[in-house]
């Protein structure tokens, strides 16, 4: 888990499309939370909630947050897993479980 | 809204705000300093109600089953009856030297009553009489006879005012702690490492340094130390010896403004640290001094390839202002 997060989270800081969002940040505090959402996309145990999605993001949508950036980060994902050799069905099955997290990021 | 018992009066907490606001807010007298869960000044007692566990993070596991917890990051979701705490948190201490290592700096010893456990490069929070408290980083390693502290003197600070011009030599201070995270930690002796401090931010890292040696780590070791000016640097004939004894020990002294010469290098201290180290993957990090520089460098730190497990920062908070 803590090599996808480093590679994943690495993505996630050089992505010009989303990597803004992420510069007042601190890494440590964010890594923590990146853990939290692999192991909430891995269907493991999670303290993530949808009111903590929501107003976990909510003075980001002010900057700007929508679709395209979800999508970025889903992809980003991907990425990060097929580089662990993780098998594809796998991978379609977290995108599948991070998606259902949209909704309650974009406070819809 | 949860309700605030302490010395046999009430305090009504207001929506998200936190044990330490509450007192201030209603004229109680109530030590802190950097309002951030890091310093301990504000340590107190529940004696009745449940402590949220962010109140307690860090502290000892036999404190935190008595009770204590830190006033500033507590929020109680239910009524909390809180008390003091006595003295037998703090450890008393004398001062035993005091040298200027700089224009603006300190290195402060002192000897405490009783042994302190603790891990160089860990810092500790000293309290004066009246509740007056700051925190240091620990230079010393703990089989030297005396704690080190480097004190750099704040424009118009209390504690660095004190300590540079009033306080001498057998004055007495109580301490607590040690805190923090960043220190060294043995295993994996031949990682590369990096240690990289502006200002005091050296303290931690001259222990750490140090204890690394002391370990008998014997990969490579580069330190890199920044300031503003060259007049800014200290210990530079020191860690300049040290670096000549051990041929696995760098040592960069770095300053923004100045010329190359001495061996110093030149420009923005993030800059100079990468266009040296591009490269770090597999390499162990330790950042400490100004916030701002600390969190930006942890990132870049990551991003060269670091895995953010073997990145240690402190990052010196100011005190928080008082109300």
């Amino acid at each position: 888990m803590n090599a996808a997060v480093d590679i994943f989270y690495r993505k996630v800081l050089s992505d010009d499309r989303i990597k803004h969002f992420f510069d007042d940040v601190d890494m440590d505090v964010q890594i923590a939370k990146q853990k939290a959402f692999l192991t909430m996309a891995f269907g493991g145990p999670s303290n993530y909630t949808g009111k903590d999605l929501r107003t976990g993001h909510a003075h980001l949508m002010e900057r700007g947050l929508n679709d395209s950036h979800v999508d970025a980060v889903i992809e980003l994902l991907g990425e990060s897993l097929r580089e662990l050799n993780v098998p594809e069905h796998l991978i379609a099955k977290v995108a599948a479980i991070a998606e259902s997290a949209r909704a309650d990021v974009l406070s819809r | 809204m949860p309700v605030l018992r302490y010395e046999g009066r009430s305090y009504a907490l207001q929506a998200n705000e936190s044990v330490l606001d509450a007192l201030l807010r209603n004229g109680v007298r109530a030590a802190y300093s950097c309002k951030a869960g890091s310093c301990g000044s504000c340590l107190m007692r529940a004696t009745e109600g449940v402590v949220p566990a962010r109140a307690q993070a860090g502290l000892k596991d036999s404190w935190k089953v008595r009770g204590y917890f830190l006033a500033c990051v507590c929020r109680p979701e239910s009524d909390l009856t809180i008390t003091t705490v006595g003295p037998d948190v703090q450890l008393g201490a004398t001062i035993t030297a005091l040298d200027l290592l700089s224009h603006d700096v300190m290195r402060v010893r002192l000897r405490c009553d009783a042994p302190l456990e603790f891990r160089a490069g860990q810092y500790i929070t000293i309290v004066r009489e009246g509740g007056l408290a700051r925190s240091y980083s620990i230079a010393s390693l703990p089989d030297e006879s005396d704690l080190e502290l480097h004190v750099r003197k704040i424009a118009g600070g209390k504690m660095s005012g004190w300590l540079h011009e009033v306080a001498k030599v057998g004055d007495r201070v109580s301490i607590l702690g040690p805190s923090g995270e960043c220190f060294y930690v043995p295993g994996k002796g031949d990682q590369p490492m990096l240690l990289v401090g502006t200002g005091t931010g050296l303290a931690p890292l001259y222990g750490i340094l140090r204890d690394a040696l002391r370990h008998g780590h014997h990969g490579p070791i580069h330190l890199f130390h920044g300031a503003l000016h060259k007049n800014g640097l200290y210990l530079v004939e020191e860690l300049r010896r040290l670096a000549e004894m051990h041929r696995h020990v760098a040592y960069t002294p770095t300053v923004l403004n100045g010329s190359e010469s001495d061996g110093m290098a030149v420009g923005p201290i993030d800059q100079v640290v990468l266009k040296r180290f591009p490269k770090l993957n597999g390499w162990r990090g330790y950042i400490c001094g100004d916030p701002a520089l600390v969190q930006s460098l942890k990132k870049k730190l990551f991003l060269s390839g670091m895995a953010s497990r073997d990145i240690y920062s402190d990052a010196f908070l100011p005190s928080a202002q008082t109300p």
